[in-house]
């Protein structure tokens, strides 16, 4: 089936997994934006726990996706793994660390002897929780704002001076911060995840007092992510945008570019504006009518619109990594894919990702199907962090 | 343009890779085999509803939840250090190793994590059948990750099933299933994946050991050590065989890591396998200081060319043969190689040009002597220097032999516990039961020996013949390489620190009696 397909279609294809891997991590960075609420939602140590327990039942889910996404980044877009990676280091490193600290901490958390006490795990996940977010998010603004970089292929004949991919600036990443469009995109992502978060704690936590703090934080959260969100969108639907003629492949600037891709792909507009809504319903249902099902539409909200922004940085002739170097090394789905034949053979492995989804909806199902309470902690045959 | 390699950024580059895989591989083992050995014990724990079995698979499950997290904290590194530290490499080979790393994501890590939840919270909440079928998937999509990434490495080790595309600078995939069942990979993955099944059942004859030695958890102690002792006389078997395997296949596509292995310099027929020996710590051959002789050696003769080709007489090179060519066994010289590797290079260069200028003669030309000399390709980046093309021979032989001699011993001692077990004097063994805590510590040195010797005997390719290290490294400033590296060495080490106490007090509060957890 695949085999057949133009190799453009393949492209897109996988830029849409990419995309819907993205999607799928931000919403499930809920653990991350939980986990920066452990003090805030949880004031006595069982409240605490409970808010742990809860989170550490989904951590591994997130991490998951993180790896999966990563990979299939590899395997589709190598151009871009070996660009990024190895010239955005220190960007990339701090979101390593950021999650090398977290997986342990779960685990090691609440048991005995674990040499760093409990707080500092604790530490470790609200740090996992913010620099994780923020930087993500910020790393993905570069998709729409461009990175220091050039890239020569020819370089590889340069026996002692080998590197096809190079970064021009010494701080190898760490400049994005200097775009603020950049960092209200990681801000954003930050305040997102701290709302799925509280969202998904009321949903899987039986606690009174805990939601009576969750309600208060929501506010404190969902007004600064509309703030950096609404900031966000419109300086991208008003800004330029790198634009790919796709006959000669050659990038160039294009007023509106981003606000151009929506208006020219409907469907994604509508699914951008599906998604908003959904976050939105999700906030107000939580406010307004202290509904423990927000999760679920803020949820599949976040899922639509960070979907839809993908789409927008990487389909209809657009670079998804422009080069502010020299604009014609900037990245495209084109230029940086792997060949006909990996992909099909990768669209092939994709075909299980249905599959796989079906098997999570039915684990988190039966492990979920009762929220958290106090009496589940103190039980003695229960794993518990 | 630079004038040489920037060998510090290299080698720093290449530490940090080896530190973060050895720390990664301290925990993975455990983890792979762990997994079965619990899955076995909740099987019969549900054939015969004895409730003591739920106990013995919870303490295991305790052990392997443990290990299990600071496995994963290390290997999220590996994944993206390709592209972090090995950019040209990414992108060089990207088309190829990509794949089985996205396919060991999609396919075996979800099913770890889904069904590692309801192992550890679901003992309550779902069906005992449930629960079974999930500790059975915990195991099996953890040994499912490790083909992906042992498909990947062998492939490293022999890149097949994919041919050099000019016009992107890099390797494409043609084969699949190449890849996949290269005899390579078979043997990377049987023999990594039994001898780390061996090395979970050494960790839990130990630990259990330590139980009956203290005269605690009696009955937990004997019945671990049954499955374990079974599960490790048969796996241990399997290392041995698949080692065999592994031998051979090296003999045919690495032999300068084979003649490593054996610190064989000059090459003969019916060549001796040195069973015990001393390398000389002073340089043979003054041109390349990883030429040393050996000092004192016991071999056994013509077994090398045996266990290679299955023919006492048959001819094995040495490292010397591959350095300096030899005309009667076909094998050309490294000045030879070097030479078309470099020719290689040129033409890709020729063929970018001419490509760029319209000129289809010389686009033809230029991709004729790509094509033909691309198989050493690689080798055009030791202008200067061939003897980089020489591994590390007395680490390679140490570490090759200790594996070996270890991996011979642990059947040696599965078959006396079981033995022991069988005649029921296994509580009153002191002595075996002290051995067997010992072993636990030589588990770990055989399996990271394997590594060594696997990862060290192929130095300096990344590629095999395709790319050496110091074209696959990233652009980097070193100082920010040994920033990371001292980050991962300390963070590691501080969680291994945790990790062990965590352990160790897991393993002194023993199962607990109303099968918590």
């Amino acid at each position: 089936m695949f085999e057949t397909f133009e190799l453009l279609t393949l492209q897109q294809y996988w830029w849409i997994i990419i995309s819907l891997l993205a999607s799928l991590l931000v919403f499930l960075m809920f653990v991350q934006g939980g986990q920066t609420l452990i003090y805030t939602l949880g004031k006595t140590d069982t409240e605490r726990s409970m808010i742990v327990n809860t989170l550490g039942r989904k951590w591994e889910l997130t991490f998951t996706t993180l790896v999966t996404f990563g990979g299939a980044f590899f395997a589709s877009f190598p151009l871009f793994y070996s660009t990024s990676f190895g010239g955005a280091y220190w960007v990339w490193m701090a979101i390593l660390f950021a999650f090398i600290i977290q997986a342990i901490s779960y685990e090691y958390r609440s048991k005995p002897n674990n040499f760093l006490g409990k707080r500092t795990y604790e530490v470790f996940l609200f740090i996992n929780g913010a620099l994780g977010t923020i930087l993500i998010g910020t790393a993905v603004g570069t998709f729409f704002n461009g990175a220091m970089f050039s890239v020569d292929k020819l370089n590889l004949t340069r026996i002692y001076d080998s590197a096809i991919s190079r970064w021009e600036t010494p701080f190898h990443g760490l400049e994005a911060v200097l775009n603020f469009h950049n960092v209200a995109l990681g801000l954003s992502v930050f305040f997102l995840a701290r709302v799925l978060g509280i969202l998904y704690i009321v949903n899987s936590v039986k606690d009174d007092n805990i939601h009576q703090r969750a309600k208060k934080q929501m506010l404190y959260n969902a007004v600064p992510f509309l703030v950096f969100f609404l900031y966000f969108v419109i300086h991208l639907l008003l800004k330029q945008g790198f634009a790919v003629n796709p006959d000669t492949g050659e990038v160039f600037m294009e007023k509106f570019k981003y606000f151009h891709n929506l208006i020219q792909m409907p469907v994604v507009l509508v699914l951008f504006l599906a998604g908003v809504v959904g976050v939105l319903a999700g906030i107000a249902k939580f406010i307004f009518c202290s509904s423990s099902k927000g999760i679920w539409f803020a949820g599949a909200g976040t899922v639509l619109a960070v979907f839809a922004l993908f789409l927008i940085a990487g389909l209809n002739n657009t670079a998804f990594y422009p080069s502010l170097h020299n604009l014609q090394h900037s990245l495209t789905i084109r230029n940086s894919s792997s060949s006909h034949y990996t992909l099909t053979a990768m669209s092939y492995v994709s075909l299980f990702v249905p599959v796989v989804i079906t098997y999570i909806f039915f684990a988190w199902k039966s492990i979920n199907n009762k929220p958290i309470e106090k009496a589940e902690l103190e039980d003695e045959g229960t794993h518990i962090y | 343009m630079t004038e040489t390699f920037d060998y510090s950024l290299i080698d720093w580059s290449r530490g940090q890779f080896a530190l973060t895989a050895m720390y990664h591989w301290i925990f993975v083992p455990l983890t792979l085999g762990l997994g079965f050995i619990m899955a076995i014990m909740e099987t019969i724990y549900v054939r015969t509803g004895n409730p003591e079995w739920k106990r013995i698979t919870k303490f295991w499950m305790t052990i392997f939840g443990i290990n299990f997290a600071i496995g994963v904290a290390t290997g999220i590194i590996l994944e993206f250090e390709f592209g972090t530290n090995w950019s040209n490499y990414s992108w060089f080979v990207g088309d190829i190793f990509g794949a089985p790393l996205a396919i060991e994501g999609i396919m075996a890590f979800f099913i770890e994590s889904t069904f590692i939840a309801v192992m550890f919270f679901g003992w309550n909440k779902v069906s005992k059948k449930f629960h079974l079928v999930s500790t059975w998937l915990v195991a099996f999509g953890a040994s499912l990750s490790a083909l992906w990434i042992l498909v990947a490495n062998a492939w490293m080790q022999m890149p097949v099933g994919m041919k050099f595309n000019p016009d992107t600078a890099r390797n494409e995939m043609e084969h699949f299933w190449d890849v996949l069942f290269s005899p390579m990979a078979v043997s990377k993955f049987t023999h990594t994946i039994s001898s780390s099944y061996m090395l979970a059942a050494l960790v839990v004859i130990g630990i259990s050991s330590w139980f009956l030695l203290k005269k605690r958890h009696l009955v937990f102690a004997k019945r671990s050590i049954v499955v374990a002792a079974v599960f490790g006389l048969v796996t241990s078997l399997f290392t041995i065989l698949t080692g065999d395997y592994s031998a051979k296949v090296i003999a045919r596509h690495q032999p300068m890591k084979f003649a490593a292995f054996e610190g064989l310099y000059v090459g003969q027929r019916g060549a001796p396998l040195v069973a015990i020996g001393v390398v000389s710590s002073t340089p043979e051959d003054p041109n390349n200081e990883n030429i040393k002789d050996f000092v004192f050696k016991l071999e056994i003769p013509n077994f090398l060319s045996y266990m290679a080709f299955q023919d006492f007489n048959a001819f094995i090179p040495g490292v010397k043969d591959l350095m300096e060519g030899n005309e009667e066994h076909g094998i050309l010289s490294a000045a030879e190689k070097i030479a078309r590797g470099k020719l290689a290079i040129d033409a890709l260069a020729e063929y970018k040009a001419a490509r760029e200028a319209g000129d289809q003669v010389k686009l033809t030309e230029a991709k004729d002597i790509l094509d033909q000399n691309f198989q050493y390709f690689g080798y055009g980046y030791f202008v200067d220097d061939p003897s980089r093309l020489v591994p590390n021979v007395p680490l390679t032989f140490y570490s090759f032999h200790l594996m070996v001699a270890l991996g011979m011993w642990f059947l040696v001692f599965f078959a006396i516990v079981l033995l022991l077990v069988y005649k029921g004097k296994i509580s009153q063994s002191k002595f075996w039961l002290t051995i067997g805590i010992v072993n636990i510590p030589l588990a770990y040195i055989a399996s990271q020996s394997g590594w060594v010797t696997a990862e060290m005997g192929r130095q300096p390719w990344v590629i095999q013949d395709l790319m050496p290290t110091m074209t696959a490294v990233s652009r980097l400033d070193t100082n920010a390489v040994i920033t990371t590296f001292v980050l991962f060495a300390v963070i590691f080490t501080t969680l291994l620190i945790a990790e062990l106490r965590i352990m160790f007090k897991q393993i002194k509060l023993g199962p607990k009696q109303e099968g918590g957890h």
